[in-house]
């Protein structure tokens, strides 16, 4: 009686995940085939395997949303960002950690507070502060908004991590005749690597799939993002699968294969993240 | 004495003088700003603004339809996006707990929709919707498949959230296994020993144990669902006749496509508050059951 219990259960577990994750798959599976269809193709028969391959459509998504222009936006957009975010967030939380005068706990008594702010809550004036600062349509502009946004959760995180670090460790190092800067960038930082990586984790995945800031503040086809370039396409070639699907896969695959080679460190990053949160 | 106090103020400015100057000029100003621009008719364009009083606040609770409608878009919304993710997303988590062949590969699988923005998964999903279903439609004859997805205000919503639900378990799924994973064995193997079934395990040992990750989830799910813009603006564009169109998208429109600023900057103080009520007393009712194993 117990033994077939468990047994049914084991099997309905099984079930359960098979379905979930066929769930989960089958949406990439009519992205992929129907992306080397021709139109017509997919219009008959989107479920089907295709019969000719038509790689062509690649390269006219490739052309059409120049995409290496694309991808190489993002990334800088990206890159600077969370190492800027990352570098000014730890100097921030350390500072407000081990000086814990008045001023700074309200300083971050404010910080923690910001991050209930919903961006679209200050985007409309934002635009007429980035007009008056004369750093709309530019990558610096945009990375600039970035620091602003993303330092608040940032901070919040580090300062979690670095209350945690025992005093004697930085004391022994100013014995030793460290400077306090270099006690910063020679002993805290290098100790901060574990929640780094969670706060680079977290706001790489941000800034990279982030859509609406960089649409009001870049203009210029040429400082376009992926996510720029792949709602400018939809909103120029309308019901064109044969084209959209590539363009979406190769909006796609940079993050997917970032996730497949970092997948351990955003898991973790994610998890520990959470646990502050 | 005096150099130490220089240094120290150094310090201060070196350490937090960038952070601050970001923060102020980029959150700060712009939501003291939003706070003036809402008692105006300002139109975006500068030199032209005039006081106007309450008169934005007043249309948008008595005179505006479409506001009203995106209020309760959000949240129903709101409200079955959260309890759909995390129940699928806890349900993940749950069996991939257990020792089993493949659960890595697994976790992968359910994870990676959360990598992708949200932009491109709406149009991934619009083209599922339109093509996919009526394809499996066409094959299977069921008739869920063959309803007109995106394209009435039930499929549209209904189609929202399942890409909503899609796109965000995996997230929660990693923060429940962590949590799940940091129950004692002991107890566990305690409770088996003292006959429970897996279903009191669970209600009576799990749960309880795990308030703190349901606390995050809840705060996590409840603030994206609210704030939804991305999958919005590439699965329906609010359409039908914006009747799937959410608060953040409705702020959107009436700022950057009817050239009303002051009325946006008002609908987005109370969308503001909305957010800041709604978080804080979520987080302040789940941490009260928080308890200590």
């Amino acid at each position: 009686m117990e033994r077939t219990a468990t047994r049914s259960l084991i099997a309905l577990r099984l079930i359960v995940l098979a379905l979930m994750g066929l769930l989960f798959l089958v949406p990439f599976y009519f992205l992929l085939v129907n992306s080397v269809k021709s139109l017509g193709d997919i219009l008959t028969n989107a479920a089907a395997w295709p019969e000719v391959f038509h790689w062509g459509n690649y390269e006219k998504a490739w052309k059409i949303t120049r995409f290496p222009q694309a991808l190489f936006n993002s990334f800088i957009i990206t890159l600077t960002s969370i190492v800027l975010i990352a570098l000014f967030s730890a100097m921030a939380a350390y500072r407000l950690v081990r000086a814990n005068t008045r001023l700074n706990r309200i300083l971050f008594m404010t910080f923690v507070a910001a991050m209930v702010i919903p961006f679209q809550s200050i985007m409309i004036p934002l635009m007429q502060v980035v007009r008056f600062l004369g750093i709309g349509d530019s990558i610096p502009g945009l990375v600039l908004c970035y620091l602003g946004l993303g330092v608040p959760l940032s901070i919040f995180l580090l300062h979690g991590f670095i209350k945690s670090i025992p005093l004697e460790i930085e004391e022994a190092a100013v014995v030793d005749g460290a400077s306090p800067y270099g006690v910063f960038w020679r002993i805290v930082l290098p100790m901060l690597k574990p929640m780094l990586v969670t706060v680079i984790i977290l706001n790489s995945l941000w800034v990279w799939n982030d859509y609406l800031l960089p649409s009001l503040i870049l203009q210029s086809q040429e400082l376009r993002t992926i996510p720029i370039a792949t709602f400018a396409f939809f909103g120029q070639y309308t019901k064109q699968w044969d084209l959209a699907l590539p363009t979406l896969v190769l909006g796609i695959t940079p993050i997917v294969v970032f996730f497949l080679f970092m997948q351990r460190y955003i898991v973790e990053g994610i998890a520990a993240g959470s646990v502050k949160g | 004495m005096n150099t130490k106090k220089g240094s120290a103020f150094m310090q201060q400015l070196v350490y937090i003088g960038p952070v601050f100057l970001f923060f102020l000029a980029i959150i700060i100003v712009p939501f003291v700003m939003g706070m003036y621009y809402s008692f105006t008719d300002w139109n975006g364009v500068a030199g032209t603004v005039k006081w106007v009083g309450l008169d934005n606040f007043k249309q948008i609770l008595t005179d505006d339809p479409a506001f009203k409608n995106s209020f309760w878009f959000t949240t129903k919304f709101t409200i079955v996006g959260v309890i759909l993710t995390n129940v699928v997303g806890f349900l993940l988590a749950y069996i991939l707990t257990r020792p089993m062949k493949g659960r890595n590969i697994l976790r992968t699988v359910f994870f990676l929709p959360n990598v992708i923005g949200g932009l491109l998964l709406g149009f991934v999903w619009q083209f599922i919707f339109v093509k996919g279903f009526a394809t499996i439609g066409d094959l299977t004859g069921i008739s869920f498949f063959e309803l007109p997805w995106l394209g009435s205000e039930a499929t549209g919503f209904w189609g929202i959230v399942i890409v909503f639900v899609w796109q965000s378990s995996g997230y929660l799924m990693v923060i429940f296994i962590a949590s799940i994973l940091n129950v004692p064995k002991e107890v566990m193997e305690a409770a088996e020993i003292d006959g429970a079934s897996k279903l009191q395990v669970l209600r009576s040992i799990i749960l309880p144990l795990i308030m703190p990750a349901i606390t995050v989830c809840l705060f996590l799910t409840i603030s994206w669902s609210f704030k939804m813009f991305d999958l919005n603006l590439s699965l329906t564009k609010g359409g039908p006749f914006r009747s799937t169109e959410s608060l953040a998208l409705n702020i959107y429109v009436e700022a950057f496509t009817n050239n009303r600023y002051g009325l946006g900057t008002a609908k987005s103080l109370i969308f503001f508050i909305f957010v800041a009520i709604i978080t804080l007393l979520q987080v302040k009712l789940t941490k009260s059951k928080e308890v200590e194993a």
